[in-house]
């Protein structure tokens, strides 16, 4: 096999604790709307306050938005970067001189409940990467990373993990 | 003011082989960037199709990851109820979902359990297809209640257990 020209800088991360991240802003009732609109989601849990009263002691965002809460808006002052969400996937694409990527699996566990004003906090974990394959897509290599969120008192409130798969397209 | 609200399904009301109502939606651009928004996803092939035909080599704009999970959430509630609480997802993506496409969410149940803290849980299979191509795959653990009584929101800690131990 031929060694990535950066290949050892990503594989040392392996296992390591990165981009410890505090959410640029509290989780918000309208942003909850935004998505059960896009989806149609009605469940009366993120619309009716009685029934969010009765079953969950309040307002709580839909379990499936958890990585919502990290990613920046498009644009904010003072911001003189371009802030990605899921960094090691984008760190992994350009040491490895991969210049397409995509997702090709992911998991996540939901445990606390997040709540409206809640601020979250996040670190991502290299778990894994491949050596080079061969898909449809191209040639590259598979990874996994770990994500891991949890609210302003320390609660968990989800562990996700994504395989990516970072490649260069196929010469037509 | 206290209001009670009834489970629509109970653990007992389900069987292993049971199909969740399906789910047609006829997607279109605006669904995809509607979804990119709804997300904050801003990279390009979510809402620029001459970047995802050009750049990407696909054939349109597609649905992100993020909202085909808010999709299969809103499938799995619309069977549950509001009492059904979501363990774990794991998605498997195989293809993309562009405009124009009609996508379409089915879902059987593969087991039942209650775990060791005596949460009722289902699992069930959950397939996005296209044409009766698989697009993507969820294979969802979802809490629901065991009694008229019983809400699997109201557990924590130790009584929480939405990932079961692999042996």
């Amino acid at each position: 096999m031929t060694e990535a020209p950066h290949g050892p800088d990503a594989l040392d991360l392996i296992g390591q604790e990165q981009y410890h991240e505090v959410g640029e802003f509290p989780v918000e009732q309208g942003y909850i709307w935004t998505s059960c609109a896009s989806v149609e989601n009605g469940n009366p849990l993120f619309w009716d306050p009685e029934v969010a009263g009765a079953l969950t002691g309040g307002p709580v965002a839909p379990p499936s938005m958890v990585s919502v809460w990290f990613r920046p808006h498009h644009w904010a002052p003072g911001r003189t970067e371009e802030a990605l969400p899921l960094q090691v996937h984008f760190d992994l694409k350009e040491q490895l001189g991969l210049p397409e990527a995509v997702m090709t699996d992911n998991t996540i566990e939901f445990h606390t409940p997040v709540r409206i004003g809640d601020v979250l906090r996040t670190h991502q974990v290299l778990r894994s990467v491949s050596e080079e394959k061969t898909t449809k897509l191209g040639t590259g290599r598979f990874w996994v990373i770990d994500v891991v969120y949890a609210n302003q008192d320390g609660e968990l409130v989800a562990g996700e993990s994504y395989t990516g798969f970072g490649y260069r397209r196929a010469e037509a | 003011m206290t209001v009670s609200v009834s489970p629509r399904l109970l653990l007992d009301d389900v069987a292993v082989g049971d199909e969740l109502p399906a789910l047609d939606y006829d997607v279109s651009a605006t669904t995809v960037v509607l979804g990119a928004l709804a997300t904050r996803d801003w990279r390009p092939m979510h809402h620029d199709k001459d970047f995802a035909v050009y750049r990407n080599g696909t054939q349109d704009i597609f649905l992100n990851t993020p909202n085909q999970a808010a999709w299969f959430e809103r499938y799995l509630t619309d069977w549950t109820g509001p009492h059904g609480r979501l363990g774990r997802v794991t998605f498997r993506m195989k293809g993309s979902v562009f405009p124009g496409d009609t996508m379409s969410l089915r879902g059987v149940v593969e087991s039942t359990e209650v775990d060791e803290v005596d949460c009722g849980f289902v699992n069930v299979a959950v397939t996005l297809s296209v044409a009766g191509d698989t697009k993507t795959t969820c294979a969802a653990r979802i809490a629901l209640p065991r009694s008229a009584d019983d809400n699997p929101w109201a557990r924590s800690g130790e009584r929480w257990l939405p990932s079961p131990v692999r042996p």
